[in-house]
């Protein structure tokens, strides 16, 4: 991979840290990366080591995790904070990803992590996603 | 002890030298040039010449030139380094460095220590900026520092 490719993925992976909680498609994150979404996917996870959709999904529950340990917001207020549309799809994503539910998480997890800057915690406690996740998607999915 | 030089590795060091003095009014310490790869560039943030920044660039004679474009690779994905900033009003800033151009991270945020903001410098590396300011959001109970 060049430099000038990995610029251009690394864009479009900044974009889903940027703005996670927008809207974001695959087309929209290829557009930005000057490349067609199924060429952008594979090349997104030779890269990464994870699909797109995976990233944005990990990125919103990581948003999510650092919500519920650092706030007082309500699991819903979450949901919306972090880009997700229902209540479902947030209970079940972040189960997928965290392998536990947003109420269990935050009892189990308050206060962490010490005191670090966030942007460190940021980039270090998003969860990686898992091999049930991967399974679930489908290789191919982007 | 003290760190008076950190090595940042760029891709170019003309693009991170207009980077690192034109958008974000560093100041050239040095820059001593030795031919092919080998040039000696540091940098300094405003009011603060002990403190140098090297914008280095790796390639033959130190490494090959396959790793040298591995290692750029890398650089230009995001995980060459971090440059981590203090600055006396995170937002504005912030704003001054959009309207140049920077590619945004991450707008200002408030944290429990204090305002702040990401962005890329021109290879991509990671470059942070934090105002110390009192939010009066409360630290992690587990905070045992700082």
């Amino acid at each position: 991979m060049t430099a000038r490719e990995a610029a251009h993925l690394r864009r479009a992976k900044d974009l889903v840290d940027r703005s996670y909680a927008q809207p974001l498609d695959v087309e929209a994150l290829a557009r930005r990366a000057h490349c067609s979404p199924w060429h952008f996917s594979r090349r997104f996870k030779e890269a990464f080591g994870e699909t797109p959709h995976q990233y944005v999904l990990s990125r919103r529950v990581e948003r999510a995790q650092e919500l519920l340990r650092n706030t007082g917001l309500s699991v819903t207020e979450v949901c919306l904070e972090v880009g997700f549309q229902s209540l479902g799809s947030f209970s079940a994503a972040f189960h997928r990803v965290a392998g536990m539910t947003p109420t269990a998480y935050r009892s189990t997890m308050a206060g962490f992590p010490p005191h670090i800057p966030g942007c460190w915690a940021a980039q270090w406690t998003r969860p990686s996603t898992s091999a049930r996740m991967e399974k679930r998607d489908g290789a191919g999915r982007g | 002890m003290r760190i008076p030089i950190i090595a940042l590795r760029v891709l170019d060091q003309d693009r991170a030298l207009q980077f690192y003095t034109e958008t974000l009014g560093f100041t050239v310490t040095e820059d001593m040039d030795f031919g092919g790869h080998m040039r000696w560039i540091t940098v300094s943030p405003p009011g603060a010449p002990e403190q140098e920044v090297l914008l280095e660039r790796i390639g033959p004679p130190i490494v090959d030139q396959e790793t040298a474009d591995q290692i750029d690779a890398l650089i230009a994905k995001g995980v060459g380094g971090t440059l981590f900033l203090e600055v006396d009003d995170c937002r504005k800033t912030f704003d001054d460095l959009v309207a140049k151009g920077v590619e945004v991270i991450q707008e200002p945020m408030e944290r429990f220590y204090g305002i702040d903001a990401a962005f890329r410098d021109d290879s991509g590396n990671h470059v942070r900026m934090t105002q110390r300011v009192e939010t009066g959001i409360a630290a992690p109970p587990s905070a045992v520092n700082g």
